[in-house]
Formats: structure tokens, C-alpha cells, sequence
């Protein structure tokens, strides 16, 4: 696993109090890790800070598990 | 316990989760020696405010309900409010609403039904909230609502929401000249942009704290913390002359002709 991984999954636990154990990078926020649509746009938003990027409307539409989010950080940092 | 609104009982509105400007200002009231009632609208709020305050070690003397779009709710929680707090001496009004689909594009778009809940919610609610709190202001008060430049001038994307917040700075004045009598204030704070949960529904919103940190006076951007000791100063003795007035915390980008 990478270390985007684990900081995107210590970001997930922390904001959708989920168990770590429920975070791969198959799982669906909606889904799978119960987020609705505020609870992503906030956890886009700690992402961003995270990592010091931005990311855009457009692509966070796009985000739908969090392996996507991890490919999108790994590519755009 | 010290402090400008010390032995002040204060209702904070809008603590959506730690970025919300009513986050800032109520741990600058808290600051402050005032004790908070907080509103919430939804069971997802209360639990992200219980959180913070647990975190913040800020022990409120009341959590209440409170949908602004609904006027029984509005008179369920000051009726609360009244029963088990009494009197009130400050009033701070942090919340709005539009469609997310409004926020972007063209205003001449802007449908009949996306105008009308920007201006119910993020307006008219300033009215039904003041109108409910006045029996609670029995020594007095201060009403502080939150605006943006988006009301004075045209902010690309801000569309339905800055036709909202130029109707909620009108309502400031004229409820300013009603309560006055009654030794309530009521006042504006037009914040800079700050990064929060409603901010991100706006589209090309970095582009907007970009353009501020490149041309403000301050050459920065202004955060909640900066907009909570802004109505600090408004809630408390020292702002006692001041109402009907919109205060600009926002580095001074107002003042710009270009």
C-alpha cells in the first residue's frame, strides 16, 4: 500500500468515523463507507489541504472510490 | 470571567462543521466570556457540533432545532430558547442557501424556484429569526448577520446568492430601523472569501481567493477567526452606537476600482 493511501485512509477514518478496517481501494464513499454528498465535498476539502492541491469541481464529480481519489493525487502532485 | 461579552448570552446560527464562519465567531464569543445557545438544522449538524464542542471544551447552555425555512420551527426554538435560557443579548445569523446548480453559469438562468430559496433561506430568514428573538432581547441586543461583496457588485458564478445577500443588507436596514426602538441592533459583517462547505459550491471559488490574495490592500485572504473577533466587536458594548451598518473584513478588496 502506497503512503497516499494511508494518509487519504487516516483522513477517511477520521472525518467519516468509519473503521480503518473498511477503507481498501475498492470501497465506495456512498456506498461503502456511508458518505453523503457533503461528507465528500468535505473530505475533498481536507484532502486538498492535505496535500496542498487543488482539486476541481469537475474532477471531483468524477471521484467515486477511494483508489480514484489515490490515483488522483499520485497523478497530479 | 472576563472578556467583551462577558455575562452575555448568545444564539450562534449556522455551525455547519470547524470551517463555518459561525464556528469562528462562537469560539471568538466564547473567547469572549459569552455563553452560546447553538441552532442546528439537521441531525448531521448536531453531531459535528457536538464534536467540536467537546473538542473545544465550549459548553453550551443550550442546543436547539432550528429550520429558518419553516416558521413553526423558528417559533419552537425560541420558544425553547426563552423557556430555558431567558433573556438573550446577541444574535448571530451565519447561514444561507442555493441550489448548487445556480451557482455557476449564467444569472439570466436562474430559475423561479432556485431564486425563491435563495431568498427564503439566506434572507427572509434574517426577518422570521429576529422577529422570533425580539421578546428575548429584554435589555437589549445585537443582530449580526453575515454578507458578501457579491451583494454590491457582480462576482461571476455567486449569481442567485449575491441578489440574496443585496435583499438580506436591505433587510438589515430596515430592521435596524424597527428594533432600534427596542435597543437592538442589527448589523452586517461582508467577510472576504473564506474556504468553507457553502464557499465550495460556488463555482471557480479558488479562483476568487486567488484573485483576493493577489489584489486585496492586505495582499491575502481573511479567515473565520478574523470575521468571529469583526462581530465580537459588533455583539458587544463597544459597537453600542453602531446599526444598519455592513462592516467589510475582507483585507480591503472592497475598496477596489480594478
Amino acid at each position: 500500500m502506497s503512503d497516499t493511501f494511508e494518509r487519504v485512509k487516516n483522513i477517511i477514518v477520521d472525518k467519516l468515523g468509519v473503521d480503518a478496517s473498511k477503507v481498501t481501494p475498492e470501497s465506495t464513499f456512498k456506498d461503502d463507507l456511508g458518505a453523503d454528498s457533503l461528507d465528500v465535498v468535505e473530505l475533498i476539502m481536507e484532502l486538498e489541504d492535505e496535500f496542498d492541491m487543488e482539486i476541481s469541481d469537475e474532477d471531483a464529480e468524477k471521484i467515486s472510490t477511494v483508489g480514484d481519489v489515490v490515483t488522483y493525487i499520485e497523478q497530479h502532485q | 470571567m472576563q472578556g467583551l461579552l462577558a455575562g452575555k448570552r448568545i444564539v450562534v446560527m449556522g455551525v455547519a462543521n470547524e470551517r463555518s464562519i459561525a464556528w469562528g465567531i462562537a469560539k471568538a464569543a466564547h473567547r469572549e466570556g459569552a455563553r452560546l445557545i447553538f441552532t442546528y438544522r439537521k441531525e448531521r449538524s448536531l453531531q459535528k457540533l457536538d464534536q467540536l464542542l467537546a473538542a473545544s471544551g465550549i459548553d453550551p447552555l443550550l442546543r436547539v432545532a432550528c429550520d429558518v425555512a419553516d416558521d413553526a420551527s423558528v417559533a419552537r426554538a425560541f420558544a425553547d430558547i426563552g423557556e430555558q435560557v431567558g433573556t438573550i443579548h446577541g444574535l448571530v445569523h451565519s447561514l444561507a442557501f442555493a441550489d448548487h446548480k445556480e451557482l455557476q453559469g449564467e444569472f439570466v438562468q436562474t430559475s423561479r424556484a432556485g431564486y425563491h430559496l435563495a431568498q427564503d433561506v439566506s434572507a427572509y430568514s434574517l426577518v422570521a429569526v429576529a422577529r422570533a428573538a425580539r421578546p428575548l432581547f429584554r435589555e437589549g441586543g445585537s443582530i449580526v448577520t453575515q454578507t458578501y461583496i457579491g451583494a454590491e457588485r457582480v462576482v461571476p458564478n455567486y449569481n442567485v446568492m449575491g441578489v440574496a445577500k443585496a435583499a438580506l443588507e436591505a433587510c438589515v436596514r430596515y430592521l435596524a430601523r424597527d428594533l432600534g426602538p427596542d435597543g437592538i441592533r442589527v448589523n452586517a459583517v461582508s467577510s472576504g472569501p473564506v474556504r468553507t462547505l457553502s464557499a465550495k459550491g460556488v463555482a471557480g471559488f479558488n479562483d476568487v481567493l486567488a484573485a483576493v490574495e493577489q489584489k486585496a490592500p492586505l495582499r491575502r485572504n481573511i479567515d473565520q477567526d478574523e470575521v468571529g473577533d469583526a462581530t465580537v466587536f459588533l455583539l458587544s458594548h463597544l459597537s453600542r452606537g453602531i446599526t444598519g451598518e455592513v462592516l467589510h473584513v475582507d483585507a480591503g478588496y472592497h475598496i477596489l476600482g480594478f
